[in-house]
């Protein structure tokens, strides 16, 4: 799963050798970039086939989101490369840059430079059809900026000044406050389990995970009862506490994808061949509902592979974290670990019925150019702690 | 880093796996355990069923002639998604069809709309079927303009001329039969609700746009005839678009059902009725009145099985009425009693006094109750029965007669004094605990006052008043009898004091003693009068049994069911519903009673030219007086060859004079028919059945519908022959064939 990764031209200083070129190479965590990279293979396949026929019927392109997906995905990758081949000293000194642009991009969505997909204010719509998504950035920049105040002169103690904590809180909390206004309360779910996690991990006192973990529950409680929340994120639960109460409304995308992916059974109707697929019957098919597709046409067998890889990537991403030199990479390394792992689990999971929709991509599998940037910058970010370890 | 951090790593790393967990678990669960059901539920949100409907099996005559057959039909259909959709100039192209229909874009518009859908018409008006269907608009219409629309297909996207096929009468020997086939009527929605209540197999089940019989054959063997329809299981996608076929199972078309109606003897039987209701009109009474014969039937059976060879009823009307739909105008002539409601059949659901043609019924009660065949019982003109005389016809005289005289020259006072004497046995005013009543008894053995259980819908039981239905119709109509008795009859009274006076005793009597059976009751049943009243089939069945020995047999029209291939079936066998209780010895001796009537007795005129040396007759004629201003039943029933009986003819026509004077002469003339007389000479080659009894086996048809004429039929007759089913389709199979030819055409645009 190499290809696209172009290592043999790699040269980020001209007085490097052909050597320390190939010493970086090897010491590159294999595993990792082989999953990441058969998740997007597998993802471009599915959304080639959650795309063609519908492209046919409309009499467009067959391949037209194929090529962009593959596009975005050699795209992510060369991110990947440049992030891990940052000078790890030199990346906590970006992160403060990186985190005003992350707010800026978030402002920017909420001007008018933004447009609204599936009832959510989250997107910069950009000449030639392109949109990008700062909140997946955003979710980068909050790993970096919390893991820096965190980590911060803090080698020879224990345990992290509970003034740090508040202000690594409130680094999160400003773009979740902005990622909120969208709304987006899938990117906003998934940032605050990110943030709960990088706390937990840097060391802090079980009395504040605690509190942040009772703060959050009743926080979404209030939320929900005085009316915080937009009406189409309220039917979304309506209609994950009872998915059957209006089939053809509110319950419909959660409803089709779990007949999509059922009546997948144990090896799938093959790929492309999926009459649910190329009927269209799961709206938003080819990006949060990419996982009906697998199920329909890879079937169980298939469909856990694809859960399996996210295994592996989250596998060695703790691992990584395990490994890390200092606390500054094993927090990020835990923050991208968190984001993965939660990001997932609510997206496979409100495929299969388990967890409300709310609009967040698969990483690596969804199409979106963003969600595949940000993948890929996470997965560089995670190399280059893993070869920062070493050092 | 500290062991705490560490630590959370470690627990990190379970919460994820244990994450990870669960989705696979989930997804386990839902694709490997329950998937079956998510398949299921795909498929049904995937495909659409498409019934394809089943060609109605033909109805047959003996010989394989079609009585009921199908023909095609040019329909204009259209597409109702494209015709809605004003992205594809649906209103347009509908606007265009509508001009070329003579008719208007908003009636062709409604024909769209859904059934119960808001805004939509009732049904005929709305569509009834699925939206992924065709939409027929417009039925038969010219193959000029079904050309016309195909040939310009680029201004009429959407619309297709299409073949249906409907039900044809091809009426070989210009048979009407309409009272035996019935016809088809729409699916109601009671029938659709009772339906949806039981399970029945998809392929079974009535569909909304289904025509099912409503009369006739046609209701009787309508499961039998309908066939399966094919499903083809279109796929549509999530907007509803059909991207393709799942399925097609081919529809399995209906039997054919083969009837004992014989179309050539069928044709003979109706125009003899046609001439005896004539005949009846012809005549006058002896006050100058021409009689009105208002309405008859006829019927023929085969006495030894009970089929029924022929049934013809007047009026009659023209079975086409019903094809596409019968109009509220038309059914109300069928029904209106000024247009002598032809919708009814009088063989089989009129009820008539019978007269004396049941002395046949009552002789057998005479006899079972020990009067000897050689007794001689007086015949005076009139009999005192209590304080009232009861005449014969025209006050004859013939001295005292035996029992068989008494059937020749139809002596009521002999009957009246057999039925008054068992009467008096029975303990007369004050009845005795278990009366004999011989007399209601025999007339029950012989079928009379209960269905005959044709294979005919809504047949009529006929009336026999027994000493249990008076007393019943008397609990119900005390009331009204006693307010008569006391309040009189006032309004009669203005213009006729003494019928007012009459009516009031009458009442008054009644209301006293109106459940008791008194011996004008009696004396009254014994010829076939008073409140007694029975079909002509009914008749026919007991003569049949007469004629038989004494075997009593459902009557049949159906006579078995072939598969639209050729094979058999099913065969229907005869049905014996009862035995009359007398000795083969006292059956032989109405026999020749019978045989009495029409050599020497009052049928002797109207059989003195046939040659009954050799197809000997024996019959009863009956003239039966009618309540009030009503002229009398003409009746003459029969069965012939009497030596060896092989059918039973029954003419009866209400308002016609006597029996021997307007039906006995069409009667002969159904013999003539059926064994090949001319003047006084017997031709068998020219008879109905050559062979002297009717068609045994089940006639052959090819698998392409056409029939054979079975052997034992005769093919030839005066009657001139009409084409069988197969060839009606004809002249439009060029036009189909164009169509066809037409559309494959316009596949590849040039």
């Amino acid at each position: 799963m190499t290809h696209g990764y172009p290592v043999t031209f790699a040269r980020s200083k001209p007085n490097d050798s052909n050597s320390a070129s190939l010493a970086y190479v090897r010491r590159l965590d294999w595993v990792l970039i082989a999953a990441g990279g058969a998740l997007s293979v597998i993802g471009a396949l599915l959304v080639w086939s959650a795309t063609r026929q519908w492209q046919i019927d409309r009499g467009l392109d067959p391949s037209g989101f194929l090529k962009k997906h593959v596009l975005d995905f050699c795209i992510g990758v060369v991110l990947g490369w440049v992030v891990s081949r940052f000078n790890y000293r030199l990346l906590r000194a970006y992160t403060p840059i990186l985190y005003v642009l992350s707010l800026l991009g978030l402002i920017a969505v909420l001007s008018p430079l933004g447009g609204t997909i599936n009832g959510s204010h989250a997107w910069i719509i950009l000449p030639g059809g392109f949109t990008v998504q700062p909140s997946e950035f955003a979710k980068l920049a909050i790993i970096l900026g919390m893991s820096m105040i965190l980590a911060e002169k803090r080698d020879a103690e224990n345990i992290p000044h509970h003034r740090d904590i508040i202000i690594a809180g409130t680094i999160a909390a400003v773009c979740v406050g902005l990622i909120m206004l969208q709304p987006d309360l899938g990117s906003t779910l998934v940032i605050i389990s990110m943030v709960i996690g990088i706390i937990a991990v840097s060391g802090a006192s079980s009395r504040w995970v605690a509190g942040l973990l009772i703060a959050v529950v009743f926080a979404g409680f209030g939320a929900v009862q005085f009316g915080f929340l937009k009406p189409h994120q309220v039917n979304r639960l309506v209609a994950f506490a009872d998915p059957k109460a209006d089939p053809s409304g509110i319950g419909y995308n959660s409803q089709q994808a779990r007949i999509a992916i059922g009546s997948g059974g144990m090896w799938g109707t093959g790929l492309f061949k999926g009459p649910q697929t190329n009927g269209r019957f799961v709206p938003e098919q080819q990006s949060d509902f990419i996982y009906s597709v697998a199920g329909e046409e890879l079937g169980f067998a298939g469909s856990s592979v694809i859960v399996l890889l996210l295994g592996v990537i989250l596998w060695r991403g703790t691992r990584i974290a395990f490994r890390a030199r200092d606390l500054f990479g094993r927090l990020v390394a835990a923050g991208i670990v968190c984001w993965f792992g939660f990001q997932a689990f609510e997206n496979i999971g409100m495929n299969l019925g388990i967890m409300p929709v709310t609009g967040v991509p698969l990483p690596f599998v969804s199409y979106g150019g963003t969600s595949m940037f940000a993948g890929w910058l996470a997965i560089g970010l995670l190399q280059n702690v893993h070869l920062g370890s070493d050092a | 880093m500290s062991e705490k951090s560490t630590l959370r790593l470690i627990v990190l790393r379970v919460l994820m796996a244990s994450l990870l967990v669960t989705l696979v678990g989930r997804l386990f669960y839902m694709q490997v355990v329950t998937g079956a059901s998510y398949q299921s539920a795909a498929i049904g949100l995937r495909t659409h069923p498409i019934l394809t409907p089943a060609v109605r099996g033909l109805i047959l005559d003996d010989a394989g002639r079609a009585l009921v057959s199908n023909r095609t039909s040019l329909v204009i259909s259209v597409d109702r998604t494209t015709m809605l959709s004003k992205k594809l100039h649906g209103p347009a192209i509908l606007t265009r069809l509508a001009r070329a229909l003579s008719t208007t874009y908003a009636a062709l518009y409604d024909r769209l709309q859904l059934c119960g859908t808001k805004g939509a018409k009732k049904p005929p008006i709305c569509w009834n079927g699925s939206p992924y269907q065709p939409i027929p608009i417009a039925k038969d219409v010219t193959p000029k303009l079904a050309l016309q629309i195909m040939e310009h297909r680029a201004d009429f996207p959407g619309v297709s001329a299409d073949v249906e096929t409907i039900r044809a009468y091809p009426a070989p020997y210009g048979v009407n039969a309409a009272h035996i086939l019935g016809y088809l009527g729409p699916v109601t929605q009671s029938e659709l609700t009772a339906q949806a209540n039981q399970k029945l197999p998809a392929a079974s089940q009535l569909q909304r746009t289904d025509l099912v019989g409503r009369s006739g054959l046609e209701s009787k063997y309508d499961t039998l005839l309908r066939g399966f329809p094919g499903l083809k299981k279109v796929i549509v996608n999530r907007a509803g678009i059909v991207t393709g076929i799942a399925s097609t199972t081919a529809a399995t078309p209906g039997d054919y059902l083969v009837t004992n109606i014989d179309a050539r003897l069928q044709a003979v039987v109706e125009q003899q009725l046609l001439a005896a209701i004539y005949r009846g009109r012809s005549q006058s009474d002896k006050t100058g009145v021409h009689f009105k014969a208002d309405s008859g039937a006829a019927v023929v059976l085969d006495v030894k099985t009970g089929a029924v060879l022929a049934m013809a009823s007047y009026p009659t009307y023209d079975p086409n009425l019903w094809v596409g739909g019968i109009t509220t105008a038309e059914l109300k002539q069928l029904l209106d009693p000024a247009n002598g409601e032809p919708l009814t059949s009088r063989a089989m659901q009129g009820g008539y006094p019978p007269g004396s043609t049941f002395k046949i019924s009552s002789a057998a009660a005479a006899l079972k109750a020990g009067i000897s065949e050689t007794d001689a019982i007086p015949c005076p003109s009139s009999l005192q029965i209590g304080n009232r005389y009861f005449s014969n016809f025209e006050s004859e005289s013939y001295g005292p007669i035996p029992l068989s005289q008494a059937i020749v020259v139809s002596c009521d006072t002999v009957f009246y004094k057999i039925a008054y004497d068992n009467w008096l046995r029975d303990g007369g005013n004050h009845p005795i605990a278990h009366p004999n009543d011989y007399l209601i008894n025999m007339s029950l053995a012989f079928g009379f006052g209960r269905k005959t259980g044709i294979d005919l819908p809504s047949e009529s039981s006929g009336r026999i008043e027994t000493r249990a239905l008076l007393a019943s119709t008397y609990k119900n109509m005390k009331d009204i009898y006693c307010s008569r008795a006391k309040n009189g009859y006032p309004e009669v009274a203005k213009t006729d004091p003494t019928r007012a006076a009459y009516l009031k005793a009458v009442a008054s009597d009644n209301c006293a003693n109106g459940a008791l059976y008194r011996g004008g009751d009696a004396v009254n049943f014994a010829i076939g009068q008073g409140g007694t009243l029975a079909t002509p089939l009914q008749l026919a069945v007991a003569f049949s049994a007469v004629a038989n020995g004494g075997t009593l047999y459902a009557p049949q029209v159906g006579k078995g069911a072939l598969k639209s291939d050729g094979s058999v079936a099913a065969i229907f066998a005869p049905k014996v519903v009862g035995h009359l209780p007398i000795t083969a010895g006292q059956i032989g001796y109405l026999q020749s009673a019978m045989r009495g009537v029409v050599t020497s007795g009052t049928a002797s005129g109207v059989f003195s030219n046939f040659p009954l040396g050799t197809i000997p007759v024996a019959g009863k004629t009956g003239t039966a007086q009618m309540p009030g201003t009503m002229q009398p039943t003409s009746w003459f029933a029969s069965f012939a060859p009497a030596d060896n009986p092989q059918y039973a003819v029954v003419v009866m026509v209400s308002q016609g004079d006597t029996g021997a004077g307007t039906s006995a002469p069409s009667v002969r003339g159904i013999y003539e028919a059926l064994f090949g007389v001319t003047g006084m000479s017997v031709n068998p080659k020219n008879a109905i059945f050559p062979l002297g009894h009717p068609i045994a086996a089940l006639p052959k048809i090819s698998g392409t519908g056409v029939s054979e004429i079975a052997p034992g039929a005769n093919p030839t007759g005066s009657a001139s022959p009409s084409p069988s089913s197969g060839l009606v389709a004809v002249p439009f199979l060029g036009l189909v064939g164009w169509l066809a030819r037409l559309r494959r055409r316009r596949v590849v645009p040039s």
